[in-house]
């Protein structure tokens, strides 16, 4: 290496100045969750993912009150009727012109003057109000499920991690044994027993449910207790109960959301599922899977019956497992930049 | 060359002597829980049938003195705790009940008469999806963060949230329906079973696509990897003979929960296409309160769940040195 002959100066041993300002922290400091937040908004596909959910939440709730007809008002002389929406009628390609599968406009032909904006079923009820309701539903026990998983699901793996030892063993047993025990067969079985209802179905959901939360849980528990602050918070003096708080569960945040996000979409699919073979709601409460279920039986004549259900169902699924995997990729302070 | 083949053999020597006497071990407790988990279930289903509501004889126009004589042919009329032995011991013999809808024709009768529809479409429809998920997998890691990533990467989410009930009524509709390429129900040959076949293997394309991508992406970032680029070796060889066979091992270990999906789904999809399956069956016997061949289905796709998940988790074990068996009991 060439080394520079350069001239030293007196002022080369001069005292640095030290100035207030160049110790100071320029810019604003991000919590956990901001630095979250700005990395998940990065990523568009999680976002549209994201902005789908809040949309269909808002559909769910508002949507069956946007139009004059009831879920169960039924009238005969408006059965069957097709998608029929003001202005995109205009556009024939787009099927919500009133015209059904052999090309014949069965508004002008029943004298309906009306718009059904998803059309109406064998009934005569409004599809829009049936789907949104139906939706609601779905959503409602996928989140009271997917709730009831996070409860247990972090207690049992929070106190099996946390104790550790013989607790520890015996807990970790009767996971084993119930990780053996296939979802379907107990929901099936539950449900059996236990009659087709919102409750019944989120419980038979929830039996066998809580056992991955609860792995997540105690994984990322042992691996966070060995750490020298819970150590050092120990020596300090805190208590079990301001470690678990303060120090464990905060940290275990990140792979309990992303568990539950992905619980969501499986319960919705589940309840689909049951409603399909024969063991879902019982009228007159409606859910997205009795709607796809009804809608097969006339799937052949009267498509419009399964499209709308069978969209937002898919939807569903694809928005919350592309938010699942953007905050997956979000909450590894690994992907930090 | 010699000396580190040497080192590398009795390095894999020693790791066989442990690792055989773990894999005893690994099998042994994997068996116990089996049987645990088993007997859970079978205990479960015997008190659920002591607690249905609904009487299988509901029939009105059956007498009281009939139906006691039928509550006698089934031997529903012995103490509780006689039925439990009786149970357990006719399952173990391999005999799960006889149906009463079909006037006492046992389960494994009708089970047997029903698996081979179910079994053909299972087949088909994992070999089609591990064929084009291997595929997509490995195009989509060898051109990653390209339009071919994009496109595959898609296609797998896609398949994985829509349900196959979707799938199934858009195929039904469009192909059966409008075009008439294909028969939209039954099972009267290949042709009938290609649209089943295909709504069950998105699930199966769109999880094995998505798990290649990343168990080849991180391989394709490995030291030996980088060595055999530097050697000189064309992209195809690295890919066909350095790459594949290592990222497709993990992918053993999603064949048993994947299985477990495609059981599932072949309820449905054969109620949707009308496949005289066990999966058909098994939702007609829903629909009639046929509790016993329930019951008696129940406990065979438990077995048939319990031992698939047992042979892929043994035989990933096998397959993969890298595994210390002793680390697996978490």
């Amino acid at each position: 290496m060439h080394v520079e002959n350069k001239e030293v100066t007196d002022e080369m041993f001069l005292p640095a100045k030290f100035s207030k300002t160049s110790e100071e922290i320029s810019r604003p400091t991000f919590t956990y969750w901001q630095d979250v937040w700005s990395r998940f908004r990065l990523n568009k596909v999680a976002f549209i993912g994201l902005i789908l959910i809040l949309l269909i939440l808002l559909l769910a709730i508002f949507g069956p009150l946007a139009n004059k007809y009831g879920s169960d008002e039924q009238n005969l002389t408006r059965a069957n009727l097709p998608p029929k929406i003001p202005i995109l009628e205009k556009i024939p390609w787009l099927g919500f012109n009133g015209v059904d599968i052999k090309g014949k406009d069965v508004y002008k032909e029943k004298g309906v003057s009306d718009y059904f904006w998803f059309g109406t079923d064998n009934l005569g009820r409004d599809l829009w109000t049936r789907v949104w309701e139906g939706t609601r539903i779905s959503l409602y026990i996928a989140f009271l499920a997917a709730a009831i998983d996070l409860i247990i699901g972090v207690s049992y793996g929070g106190i099996s991690a946390y104790y550790g030892g013989k607790i520890d063993n015996i807990m970790q047993r009767v996971i084993e044994v119930l990780v053996g025990i296939p979802q379907l067969i107990v929901v099936i079985l539950l449900i059996l027993v236990l009659r087709p209802g919102i409750i019944s179905i989120t419980v038979a959901m929830v039996i066998t449910g809580w056992v991955g939360m609860a792995r997540v849980v105690r994984g990322q528990i042992l691996k966070l207790k060995e750490q020298e602050y819970v150590m050092a918070s120990k020596t300090l003096g805190a208590k079990n109960n301001r470690i678990i708080w303060k120090h464990l569960i905060p940290n275990t945040m990140g792979p309990i959301i992303i568990t539950t996000m992905f619980t969501i979409p499986t319960a919705i699919f589940t309840e689909a599922f049951l409603s399909f073979i024969g063991l879902g709601l019982q009228p007159p409460v409606a859910s997205l899977g009795t709607l796809i279920n009804e809608g097969y039986k006339l799937l052949q004549v009267y498509p419009h019956m399964l499209t709308f259900s069978a969209i937002i169902i898919s939807l569903i699924m694809i928005s919350f497992n592309l938010v699942g995997d953007g905050l997956r990729d979000a909450l590894d302070p690994k992907m930090r930049k | 060359m010699m000396a580190t083949e040497l080192v590398s053999i009795s390095n894999a020597e020693s790791f066989n002597v442990r690792g055989v006497e773990n894999l005893a071990k690994y099998i042994f407790s994997r068996l116990g829980y089996m049987l645990v988990t088993f007997l859970v279930i079978a205990t479960f289903t015997f008190f659920l049938m002591q607690t249905l509501p609904g009487s299988p004889f509901n029939d009105e126009k059956l007498s009281d003195s009939q139906k006691e004589r039928l509550y006698e042919k089934y031997g529903l009329d012995k103490p509780l705790p006689l039925q439990y032995i009786t149970y357990m011991g006719n399952i173990a013999k391999g005999d799960l009940g006889v149906s009463f809808q079909y006037d006492g024709r046992p389960v494994t009768n009708i089970i047997g008469e029903r698996i081979g529809a179910s079994a053909v479409l299972g087949a088909q429809s994992l070999l089609l999806g591990c064929v084009i998920g291997l595929f997509l997998g490995i195009i989509a890691a060898i051109k990653h963060n390209t339009s071919i990533d994009y496109i595959a990467m898609i296609i797998s989410v896609i398949g994985l949230s829509v349900p196959n009930f979707v799938f199934a009524g858009i195929l039904q509709y469009w192909v059966g329906v409008k075009l008439k390429w294909l028969p939209v129900a039954f099972w009267e040959g290949f042709e009938y079973s290609i649209l089943p076949t295909i709504s069950l293997s998105v699930f199966v394309i769109a999880t094995i696509a998505r798990y290649m991508r990343a168990e080849m992406l991180e391989v394709l970032g490995q030291d030996y990897i980088v060595t055999a680029k530097a050697k000189g070796l064309g992209s195809f060889s690295i890919v066909m003979k350095h790459s594949l066979r290592n990222a497709a091992i993990p992918i053993i270990t999603i064949l048993g929960p994947m299985t477990v999906t495609l059981l599932t789904g072949t309820l449905v999809i054969e109620k949707i296409f009308s496949v005289p399956g066990l999966g058909e069956q098994f939702v007609k016997s829903i629909m009639t309160n046929d509790f016993s061949v329930i019951m008696g289905t129940t406990l065979f796709y438990s077995i048939l769940f319990i031992g698939i998940v047992l042979i892929v988790d043994l035989l990933y074990g096998f397959i993969d040195p890298r595994i210390r068996l002793s680390g697996r009991t978490k």
